[in-house]
């Protein structure tokens, strides 16, 4: 198995900074926009953007929550899964959402995390962040508003994103 | 590995301590799903479920009912006393019958020892031993080491101590089996007439003076006095019972530090333990109860996940 580094740590930072510019943009102050990741890998990137953000705009708290989706998958039974953790200590009823996750590939996770996330209200506005976007492997029809990078590649190929947290360095890596 | 070794919960005896570990972790997780504002997830809605009770039941068919509602599946009920099975139906006939209606999972609670392995071995389904006759009882065992572990932490090094009567008991059982498996010390306490005699042969002491197992203890777990299965007269009066091994508040009050008190219902007010005891800051019975739903969901959860 070959593996290609496409994105390394400087071009990582770059990345999150836009990403968090790009939200302001749209959110301005955050008052009534949460951000909530997708366990188990999302919740990385999202805590980054909250904690970049609170830095970026002097504010004390953003909200973020970590979402698991275990329980509405659509592929329970096809292979193992293990639940994760859900960690939402606020309502999104009425909130603008922006939903993180790593990778966005077949779209199915995201579909998931729209089901699970109505166990916490009804969200006025939902958006989806990621970091690397899978292009033309969906199968279903969903589409991020926010991307850190696009990327062509083949179902058989894998993408890696690792954190500063978790694994000791920020990159993405193309396994194939 | 993230699933079970088997593919039916019969009991506890035939799990890995892995799997016990793996039912309590997934509980966790849906404690708090059942927290949530709204506490349903989607995860069986492809699955049929038979509640089958031979045998009475309050608490323990509400909490797997609720349990198979929360994880959308759907549910049949089924009632020995107004069946077939009083026309002299078998046990294999009634399940296939019930099983040729397209069910994937059976929650049976039977009077017989053995009713759920028997039947693990002649249908094709997964099977849920929701407690046969004085043998297993393995969610509640299960619920009971969760609860423990809320207040407790990891179990390994603790002791817990059975009270009542043992003999008749699968909640016992289950409980000595799940407990020791986890690492922690058991030992049991009643009138000897009620400890079977093979319970030092499980790793068990007996202890017959409650106030010296409860001063060893960090839990005890009182048993009810099940007096609809004993047919013979094992001791001389429910007064004399609760005298010497029910639980009052004096003697709770009197011991060195705080215990946990725990009783898997339903309770005797009065006869175990008192009522103030039962209502005490100590106890930890309504915790049992919700944690009940959560454990049986995962449990229903991990099994359906087999393939």
């Amino acid at each position: 198995m070959s593996a290609k580094i496409i994105l390394d740590s400087k071009q990582f930072e770059i990345t999150i900074l836009r990403l968090c510019h790009q939200l302001i943009e749209q959110h301005n102050h955050f008052t009534d926009s949460v951000i909530i990741g997708l366990q188990p890998r999302g919740i990385y990137l999202a805590h980054r953007i909250q904690k970049e953000l609170e830095k970026i705009l002097k504010l004390k708290k953003i909200h973020c929550g970590d979402l698991d989706i275990t329980f509405y998958r659509d592929d329970f039974r096809k292979k193992e899964l293990i639940p994760n953790r859900t960690n939402i200590d606020f309502i999104i009823e009425d909130k603008n959402v922006i939903l993180v996750d790593d990778v966005l590939f077949t779209g199915r996770t995201i579909r998931a995390g729209l089901d699970a996330m109505q166990a916490f209200g009804r969200p006025k506005d939902v958006e989806l962040l990621v970091l690397v976007d899978r292009r033309f492997s969906r199968h279903v029809p969903i589409q991020a508003k926010y991307v850190g990078m696009t990327i062509d590649s083949i179902e058989s190929q894998n993408v890696r994103v690792e954190w500063k947290e978790t694994e000791g360095k920020d990159k993405i890596t193309l396994l194939s | 590995m993230s699933h079970l070794s088997v593919n039916h919960l019969l009991g506890i005896k035939n799990i890995t301590k892995r799997d016990i570990e793996l039912i309590l972790s997934t509980a966790g997780n849906f404690k708090e799903v059942i927290n949530r504002p709204i506490k349903k997830v989607p995860s069986l809605r492809d699955i049929t479920v038979a509640n089958l009770f031979f045998e009475n039941s309050t608490r323990t068919r509400l909490s797997f009912e609720l349990a198979q509602k929360r994880l959308s599946a759907d549910v049949i009920n089924f009632s020995a006393s107004n069946s077939s099975v009083k026309k002299g139906e078998t046990l294999v006939d009634t399940v296939n019958n019930i099983l040729a209606m397209k069910v994937d999972m059976v929650v049976m609670r039977h009077s017989s020892p053995g009713a759920a392995v028997f039947l693990s071995k002649r249908v094709k389904a997964k099977i849920v031993n929701a407690g046969d006759g004085a043998h297993e009882h393995p969610t509640q065992a299960l619920l009971d080491a969760f609860s423990m572990q809320e207040k407790l932490g990891d179990l390994k090094g603790r002791k817990v101590v059975i009270v009542g009567d043992i003999l008749h008991s699968r909640v016992a059982l289950s409980n000595i089996f799940c407990l020791q498996k986890l690492g922690a010390k058991v030992k049991v306490c009643g009138p000897l007439t009620l400890i079977p005699k093979y319970i030092t042969s499980l790793g068990v002491e007996v202890e017959p003076d409650l106030r010296k197992a409860l001063e060893w203890c960090d839990v005890a777990n009182m048993l009810r006095i099940q007096l609809e299965r004993q047919d013979i007269k094992y001791f001389p009066s429910l007064r004399e019972y609760s005298m010497l091994y029910g639980l009052d508040k004096t003697l709770l009050d009197s011991l060195s530090k705080k215990i946990i008190i725990m009783h898997p219902g339903p309770i005797n007010r009065g006869v175990e333990i008192t009522s103030d005891v039962a209502d005490s800051s100590q106890s930890i019975i309504l915790d049992q109860v919700e944690n009940g739903v959560a454990v049986r969901m995962a449990v229903m959860f991990l099994l359906a996940g087999r393939q």
